[in-house]
């Protein structure tokens, strides 16, 4: 076998960020977004301003005259209720609510009158079916809306023809549509029967509604799975179970690239319970199947009971080595190294030799885990060809390619049913699990549940890459900014791009904020895979420019907030699908007013405030907290300040936010995967210790309802969250902390 | 009748109170921990497993009221004790509890993995001590890792489920 590949992941990287970044701004370009042309992703550009998007609708189902009125794919309406279907993974972003919300506005439905179902997958139908970017909502409000709307008008039209009265004297609310003047109504099951017989208009036609009639969006609704969640009822990849299936483990090499020179199957097969155990070679691709050795038994118990009792040698020649220590140290030697540039704006020499004063910094961030709760899992059946899978996964159309290429079958011949995923935050984008589950369901030619244990989730994690930084600013004899040098050494799996969120881009703050800037980058080589971590770069690059900005505005003798409202300078907009600084002001003001900035506080207590735009979400916070002498960190409260346009599930929204920012300040304080000899060092829970309920500060979230297009928030209110909290630590104490995770300074969560 | 009968050495089989049902287990190993019992055996999948070593919570069941991780607990220790899970909340007439209610009511949830032992572990608290301050309720829900961060909801819907129960004892329903 030749070594790993690391190529076959780019489709799907690509596929999505250049999903988002077409989508990251207003005023974008025509333009056709190079994205696979299975999908029928069509984007156009900017019109009044807005970025609108359509997609070809989704065809009907159902054939006219049938009982059921199916206009869309989104869309059912028949004797037992309203049903909406929500297109997307569910990966706790809250889309399976949030896209049928915005459905039922247009349809003008009663939220109490719908039930949502999950899709099925068909790209064909559906467009691009994916969790990433925080995409949902922008790429589908439109398309959404018009799915919504299309299904209106057919039933005010069923309506009118059994009244013989206009269309325009009817109007609709609360899953009826009304006849005012001769007080006639008519619930959307009562005519659904006769919208079915009608023919579907042109969704581009049909009138959407003025956001000021909006009587679903912008509410509070629970999530519409949440009493089967205190139910128990079975909603989770992990819950599934077909006839006859069994249990399967896979066990692979800790030190990615290794393969299996021999193991003890002939003893694991006389364990009680076990029906097969055997070597499967891998397909090379480091993203899909990498060699190993499965075990399929009766229960999980048994299964988990045969893994232990593996005894496997391994081939190590092409295995990983990566050591986290050998990083540092290389990255020691090259910070005082200039690198290859790849932002060079202004002249950042010459504002550094015209300057008052400069600062430098060395930043540093390890290493990190998704450690989404649901270990990965996938159920797979291979009967007379055609693969079925049950997967938790959040590019369900990437994983049917996977699989389709794993056991040698067209595409077509794959079925994906998407099961509800415990936690994303990007793991589920790749999908090796679903790999591994085909390939040991062919080998057993029977249905079987793979499932990982924790440890495997670790240690075969597309890890958040670490990074190191070495800063330098300038400041003039006014206390303004000059010049920002950021020498970047980051990582790389294939050699020659750095891994997906390892690259900086013009557009990283302060990019086209600042006249002189100039980045260098650098990648070292490391094997084992690393990937999007949710708000992909942003999250590593916010801690270190937003500490920094505040490392320079300390130096010039100024407060940060003035300086940072100063850098974002007059309201404008940064490129096509760059920040808009007005946005970006206006929320760094409402985060700084609501918490109070300025105040005295007293000994041990700081504020720090950061801002970030990311995902084309304008994020300000202001963290205010306590240290101790013992350096213990008593996080009080979290001010959030953001501005994704109109909200769509006020409830969710807050929530999202709420949860960037425990995730945040968990992920700051103590969460670091480090390397020796290929391996990871951390094994589960208890040596990577997520933050738990009493370290949980008061969060308190306020939107700006721009009226820009909404934009999706399962990402970009994470980034802000370190530097704030950074900075008001230096607040607090006067040090200033530069290493990710803080706990690595000796700062702990009280 | 709850004792295990051993046959061939590690071979058991047994019956568990469950939900207020008693389920009779085929053979098995009594060492099986409690949470693949329930889910593989037993079609209870509502405990979810997370990490297998007590760490996260998402696990978590009532034995005889207390909390208990059933990753690491062995089916042989449940004895004749009573067992519930998540299924066993709703009354007989499928009404949720004041926990779950609060649950849904606050849209605790992200992708709620974890919170079928979050609310375990509230529905645990609140039985031992109806009226829990906030140190309480921080010391005691501390067990269970939500990894999407909804803690702040989570200590909301304890103390709303709490005034409920009060509520409805006051009432005297
Ligand atoms: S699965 Fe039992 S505590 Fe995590
Ligand atoms: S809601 Fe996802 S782990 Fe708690």
């Amino acid at each position: 076998m030749a070594s790993l590949n690391y190529d076959g992941i780019a489709e799907i990287v690509d596929t999505i960020t250049s999903a988002r970044e077409e989508l990251s701004g207003v005023g974008a370009p025509l333009r056709i977004v190079k994205l696979d042309r299975r999908q029928f992703l069509k984007m156009t550009g900017a019109v009044g301003g807005g970025l609108m998007l359509s997609f070809t609708a989704p065809k009907a189902i159902a054939s006219k005259g049938a009982s059921a009125f199916q206009p869309n794919g989104y869309v059912k309406i028949d004797d037992s209720g309203i049903v909406l279907y929500a297109k997307n993974p569910e990966i706790g972003q809250g889309v399976k609510t949030s896209l049928p919300m915005i459905v039922a506005e247009e349809l003008d439905a009663a939220w109490e009158d719908v039930t949502v179902e999950q899709s099925r997958i068909d790209q064909a139908a559906y467009g691009m079916q994916f969790a990433g970017g925080s995409t949902a909502i922008p790429i589908n409000w439109t398309a959404l809306r018009r799915a919504g709307a299309t299904a209106r008008a057919m039933l005010v039209k069923a309506a009118a023809n059994r009244w013989n009265v206009s269309v325009d004297s009817l109007t609709t609310e609360n899953s009826e549509v009304i006849h005012a003047s001769s007080g006639r109504r008519a619930t959307y099951l009562e005519l659904a029967n006769e919208a079915a017989a009608l023919d579907v208009p042109n969704g581009d036609s049909v009138p959407l509604k003025d956001p000021s009639d909006f009587r679903i969006l912008g509410r509070r609704v629970t999530g519409v799975d949440n009493e089967a969640l205190v139910r128990g009822e079975p909603l989770f990849g992990i819950d599934q179970t077909v006839q006859g299936m069994k249990y399967a483990v896979y066990q692979k090499c800790d030190a990615i690239g290794g393969k299996v020179k021999s193991a003890n199957l002939e003893e694991i097969k006389a364990m009680s319970g076990v029906v097969d155990a055997f070597i499967l070679e891998g397909n090379d691709n480091a993203w899909e199947l990498l060699p190993g050795v499965a075990i399929v038994a009766d229960s999980t118990w048994k299964v988990l009971q045969a893994k232990r009792a593996l005894d496997i040698e391994w081939e190590e020649t092409d295995a990983s080595t990566d050591s986290w220590s050998d990083a540092i140290y290389k990255a020691e030697k090259l910070r005082h190294e200039t690198g290859p540039r790849v932002v060079d704006t202004g002249n950042v020499d010459t504002a550094f030799e015209n300057s008052v004063k400069q600062a430098s910094g060395f930043y540093r961030y390890a290493f990190a885990s998704h450690a989404q709760l649901e270990p990965q899992n996938c159920t797979a059946s291979l009967k007379d060809g055609k693969l079925e899978l049950w997967a938790p996964t959040q590019t369900p159309g990437a994983a049917i390619m996977s699989a389709a290429r794993v056991v040698g079958i067209p595409p077509s011949s794959v079925t994906l049913h998407q099961k509800r995923c415990g936690g994303g935050f990007g793991r589920r984008l790749y999908n090796d699990f679903v790999c591994e589950a085909s390939a040991i369901a062919k080998h057993v030619g029977i249905p079987v549940k793979l499932q990982w244990t924790r440890e495997d989730d670790m240690a075969y994690d597309l890890y958040r890459a670490g990074g190191f930084h070495q800063m330098h600013g300038s400041v003039d004899e006014n206390g303004k900014i000059t010049g920002w040098r950021n020498r970047f050494i980051t990582f790389t799996n294939d050699g020659s791009r750095p891994v997906s969120g390892g690259g900086i881009s013009p557009s990283v703050f302060p990019g086209g904020l600042l006249e002189n800037v100039r980045v260098e980058q650098t990648a070292l080589e490391w094997k084992n895979r690393c990937a999007a971590w949710r708000a992909p770069g942003s999250n590593v690059f916010a801690f270190v420019v937003g500490s920094f900005l505040h490392e320079l505005a300390h130096t010039a003798g100024r407060d940060h907030l003035e300086v940072l409202l100063e850098v974002l300078g007059e309201p404008r907009q940064l490129g096509p699908r760059g920040m808009h600084t007005g946005r970006a002001a206006g929320v760094v003001k409402l985060a700084a007013e609501k918490a109070g900035w300025g105040w005295e506080l007293e000994k041990g207590r700081g504020m720090g405030v950061a801002f970030y735009y990311s995902h084309a979400g304008h994020i300000a916070e202001v963290a205010d907290l306590s240290v101790s002498e013992d350096k213990k960190v008593r996080v009080h409260k979290v001010t959030v300040a953001a501005d994704v346009g109109p909200i769509v599930n006020l409830s969710g929204a807050e929530n999202q936010v709420q949860g960037s920012v425990v995730d945040g300040i968990s992920t700051m304080f103590d969460l670091a995967v480090s390397f020796e000899n290929g391996r990871i060092q951390q094994t589960n829970f208890d040596t990577y210790s997520m933050m738990r309920m009493p370290s949980a500060p008061e969060i308190d979230v306020h939107f700006i309802e721009s009226d820009y297009p909404p934009t999706g928030l399962g990402e970009p209110a994470f980034p802000p969250l370190a530097p704030a909290v950074y900075n008001a630590i230096f607040a607090a104490t006067g040090q200033r902390a530069r290493t990710m995770p803080i706990s690595e300074e000796g700062f702990t969560l009280a | 009748m709850f004792r295990g009968e051993l046959s061939q050495g590690v071979i058991v089989t047994m019956n568990v109170r469950i939900n207020g049902t008693i389920r009779a287990l085929g053979e098995i190993d009594p060492q099986t921990p409690l949470l693949w019992v329930l889910r593989d055996e037993l079609d209870l999948v509502g405990t979810k497993f997370g990490c297998g070593i007590s760490q996260c919570g998402a696990c978590t069941v009532l034995i005889n009221n207390v909390a208990v991780k059933s990753c690491t607990y062995p089916i042989a220790s449940v004895g004749e004790a009573e067992v519930t899970t998540i299924e066993g909340l709703a009354g007989s007439d499928g009404e949720l509890n004041p926990v779950q209610e609060a649950w849904v009511d606050l849209d605790v949830a992200q992708c709620g993995y974890c919170q079928s032992g979050q609310v375990m572990a509230a529905e645990a608290l609140l039985r031992a001590n109806p009226n829990p301050s906030d140190d309480e309720i921080d010391q005691a829900m501390a067990s269970n890792i939500c990894r999407c961060g909804t803690y702040v909801r989570i200590r909301e819907a304890v103390k709303t489920a709490a005034s409920q129960l009060a509520t409805d004892v006051g009432g005297g329903a």
